[in-house]
């Protein structure tokens, strides 16, 4: 017994020393990490420090830890609020919408591409619809606010030839989501089907040979081989979709707000920013930033879990 | 090869029919604005540009690059996206390397605490608060350093050198007695041109068309980037304070949508020029993302 201690101790000893020796050895390595670290430490982990401002009554004065604990008086606040559940609903709404919107048309055109035998409009196609992933969101509203120009956009020019009436697409609060959404999936549908097309091109050929020889057609081997064949992708991506239903970029919507849009546009990123940045509500801001996070977090932890158990693939 | 049935001939027109309708969703609107840019402004308002430029003319150009602000915005542009790209690269390829290797302990631990700021973070008013503790709002060093950085090009790089670089070939230079610092410079860094070029290209773009981090952080008109310039352009009411002739007045006026056009033009054409070049690199990129690390 004793004996036995004694020998797990001097090998735990000799783990100790080896792993020392490797990390004095090796040290340089250490100089390598160094510059991230400090990045790491002083970009992420000290506002952590700072979080703590959402419990406090924060001014720049008396610093973070000078101003006074008010416990859970901004989050109570918020969720009192009547933009609680404005800008909740629309973060949620507008993800929920490009989700159902945006996630199944890669796909589709990633099917579509793989299938088609001509190499070079394939790769004109590419390249064509990886474009539009590489326009600033600035200058994408500005495109879209020519072209949907209720005067001489070429859309409502359209629109005039088939006898509508032109629509101020841009202003009118009903359209935004529509807008927001469909232009999300016109700038990304290509980039995200780079990852499908990867997954079906890893693919046995032998599959497709085989159920050529039996006689199957096109639309058949699709259906059985190539949906089949990328569904572990779909349902990853999927997933992690769901993980990410609280979180929303700041630049489109806000860059598409104004003010008769206001009561749909406003979402959870938009409102952090407002509140904090340009209203100077240092404490409130931090509190929704907080909340959102957390959820995000917990999310994220949730789905992954999931995924973990129905697949077996997860990020952590 | 055996003849196609009658049945896959028709699924092969349809699916070019199909992805020919989304080259042309995709391009037409790019296009366009490409057309209208040197367009006469009648052609436009009337609805009869379709789909080569009528009318040709430069004044839309002449005017949008008498502005001053562009340059400044593009010049600045400039200076974030080549130094936040190399500081970007500086900070993240000798991370990656050294995180990849299997025989540096902790490596783990630190892989933890850097995955971790992924997912967590202190948000938007401590972050300011921290940069505001160290005197970088209305700094160009803000918006060099952010948005260069990224824990996710470390992973890619991690992955990257994990797979490509041979365990043997470190142990071998290290019998020789090379060390952990001339082996990155002299094997990793040569071997790594491939990741290399894709994280630069990530980051360079994501410079190029950053918004928020100029919002946020600066105040000061002359820092400002492009995009935030031409969210001035493109979105609010163009400024014409400058303009008493009321006959040039109304030309402008009648020009302000060329003009905008022209403005998305010089502002996304380097990145069009560059990236059907360049394309490979960011699929590539893509690619490395979707391997486990």
């Amino acid at each position: 017994m004793q004996q036995a201690k004694a020998i797990k101790a001097s090998r735990r000893k000799t783990h100790w020393k080896h792993t020392w020796k490797l990390a004095v050895q090796n040290r340089a390595l250490y100089l390598m990490i160094l510059p991230a670290f400090l990045y790491i430490a002083i970009f992420h982990y000290w506002p952590m420090y700072g979080v703590q401002i959402a419990f406090r009554n924060f001014n720049f004065a008396d610093g973070i830890t000078g101003s006074p604990w008010v416990g859970l008086k901004w989050f109570r606040y918020f969720f009192k609020s009547n933009n609680f559940k404005n800008v909740v609903g629309n973060t949620l709404i507008l993800n929920f919408y490009n989700l159902l919107a945006g996630f199944p048309v890669p796909i589709i055109l990633a099917l579509v591409m793989n299938s088609i035998p001509g190499k070079r409009f394939k790769r004109v196609a590419q390249t064509i619809t990886y474009l539009p992933h590489f326009i600033s969101v600035v200058v994408l509203v500005g495109l879209m606010s020519c072209m949907f120009s209720v005067n001489s956009g070429w859309v409502n020019t359209i629109v005039k030839a088939f006898g509508g009436t032109p629509a101020y697409v841009m202003g009118e609060a009903k359209y935004f989501r529509h807008v927001y959404v469909w232009s999300g999936v016109w700038q990304e549908m290509g980039w995200n089907s780079i990852i499908y097309l990867a997954a079906l091109t890893s693919i046995d050929s032998g599959l497709h040979e085989a159920a050529m020889i039996d006689g199957a057609g096109k639309l058949r081997r699709i259906w059985h081989i190539d949906i089949p064949g990328i569904l572990p992708t779909i349902a990853i991506l999927l997933i992690m979709r769901f993980g990410q239903m609280m979180s929303l970029g700041f630049d489109k919507a806000y860059i598409m707000q104004n003010s008769l849009n206001y009561s749909v546009s406003e979402v959870l990123s938009t409102y952090i920013y407002k509140q904090g940045i340009k209203s100077t509500k240092y404490s409130y801001s931090a509190a929704i930033s907080l909340f959102n996070n957390l959820i995000n977090l917990i999310m994220l932890v949730t789905v992954n879990r999931i995924s973990d158990k129905l697949s077996g693939n997860s990020l952590f | 090869m055996k003849r196609q049935s009658i049945g896959d001939k028709v699924v092969n027109v349809i699916f070019y029919i199909i992805l020919g309708f989304f080259v042309i969703l995709c391009f037409y609107p790019v296009w366009y604005a490409f057309l209208a840019s040197f367009s006469d402004p009648t052609y436009i308002n009337s609805g009869k540009l379709i789909i080569l430029p009528r009318g040709l003319t430069f004044g839309a150009y002449k005017y949008a690059l008498a502005q001053r602000q562009l340059w400044l915005g593009y010049a600045n542009t400039i200076l974030y996206t080549v130094a936040g790209t190399l500081f970007g690269l500086i900070v993240c390829l000798p991370a990656g390397y050294a995180l990849s290797r299997n025989d540096l302990p902790f490596r783990k631990i630190i892989m933890a605490l850097f995955v971790f700021t992924m997912y967590f973070g202190g948000g938007l008013i401590p972050t300011y608060i921290v940069a505001s503790t160290l005197h970088l709002v209305n700094t160009r060093w803000i918006l060099i350093m952010f948005g260069s950085v990224s824990v996710y090009n470390m992973i890619l790089i991690r992955t990257f050198c994990g797979s490509t670089i041979p365990e043997e070939l470190r142990e071998a230079a290290s019998m020789d007695g090379c060390s952990n610092t001339r082996f990155f410079f002299t094997f990793v860094l040569p071997l790594s041109k491939a990741i290399i070029a894709v994280i630069a290209l990530y980051v360079a773009v994501a410079h190029w068309n950053n918004y928020y981090n100029a919002l946020v952080y600066t105040t000061n008109t002359k820092l400002h980037p492009l995009q935030l310039y031409l969210r001035q352009l493109l979105l609010v009411t163009m400024s014409t304070d400058s303009v008493d002739d009321p006959d040039a007045l109304k030309e402008i006026q009648d020009m302000i949508l060329t003009i905008r056009y022209a403005v998305i033009v010089i502002s996304t054409l380097p990145i069009m020029c560059l990236y059907p070049f360049l394309q490979k690199y960011f699929v590539q990129g893509v690619m490395i993302g979707s391997l486990k690390g």
